[in-house]
């Protein structure tokens, strides 16, 4: 069952995906990541991340894809010809992409048991995942005590503390240059 | 109560590669600025479901960095619209062609 849902929106999310690159209208396009960024908050929420889920319907789909759609109705732009481009794109593309996928395929065979056997073989014995990361069975057991945003919660505010922060920062910094860039007259 | 489903951590890792060489074939396809940039948020979402897949079995840092590629995706939206449209204010275009002066 589970797989079955998993497959629905794999193929929901690739075939939006392909749409998105191919459409000439950037409406229509931004549209279509709606959708695949939808599907994979359903994905997300399939592999045990309601949080994640969550944040991507909110964040992506409601926040960054709506300032998308606001910039392109403030452009005002006129319809052209297709910008896609000429046949040697086309082969850089499709070769390109070809030849990270085929690299990238080999993920497909990676199941919990020789991930974690790669990562104990490393030189390094502190790269193994017991002495970086929790076992598994551990995993589930903090995130059904502490429920799906406390689990999150806990490692952000404690480990990750410092680089939260300092998103706080980056934020900052981009408003300042969105600002900067997009004024007229400062 | 979370669901873990071990057995759909390689397929969850073959859509993120399929759906991120999607968004390296839409970078180098298409000459529109919007469209480029919907390509770069769709390989952040590819490499977020990564960090989902391999998180569900070594911890919740997994999650954590997917809220910290959402915090910079969309800082790196702000700025890159805001870049895109003051090109569009000198050559009323979004297209890349055109874009080929770091002054002006």
């Amino acid at each position: 069952m589970t797989h079955a849902v998993f497959v629905f929106f794999a193929l929901v999310a690739v075939a939006s995906a392909l749409f998105c690159v191919t459409q000439r209208n950037p409406v229509a396009a931004i549209m279509w990541l709606i959708v695949t960024m939808l599907s994979l908050a359903g994905i997300f929420v399939l592999l045990g991340a309601e949080f994640a889920g969550a944040m991507q319907v909110l964040v992506y789909a409601g926040a960054i894809l709506v300032l998308f759609m606001f910039f392109v109705m403030l452009l005002q732009l006129r319809h052209h010809d297709s910008d896609i481009r000429g046949k040697l794109g086309w082969v850089l593309a499709l070769g390109v992409a070809g030849a990270l996928l085929m690299q990238l395929a080999a993920l497909k065979g990676y199941t919990p048991g020789r991930l974690a056997e790669e990562i104990s073989s490393a030189p390094d014995q502190f790269a193994s995942p017991a002495a970086v990361f929790p076992h598994a069975a551990e995993v589930q057991q903090t995130a059904v005590a502490l429920g799906p945003v406390g689990a999150v919660a806990e490692p952000m505010f404690t480990r990750w503390l410092v680089p939260f922060e300092l998103t706080s920062v980056l934020l900052l910094a981009a408003i300042v240059g969105a600002v900067v860039l997009a004024k007229r007259r400062l | 109560m979370p669901v873990f489903a071990p057995g759909l951590v390689g397929p969850a890792l073959l859509l993120s590669a399929v759906l991120f060489c999607i968004g390296v074939a839409g970078v180098l396809l298409r000459r529109n600025a919007i469209i480029v940039f919907l390509c770069i948020e769709l390989m952040l979402n590819a490499v977020n479901l990564t960090f989902v897949a391999v998180g569900q079995l070594y911890g919740m840092s997994g999650q954590v960095i997917v809220f910290f590629v959402m915090s910079v995706a969309a800082a790196e939206a702000a700025v890159g619209l805001a870049i895109v449209l003051s090109v569009f204010r000198h050559r009323a275009t979004v297209d890349l062609k055109h874009a080929n002066l770091l002054q002006g």
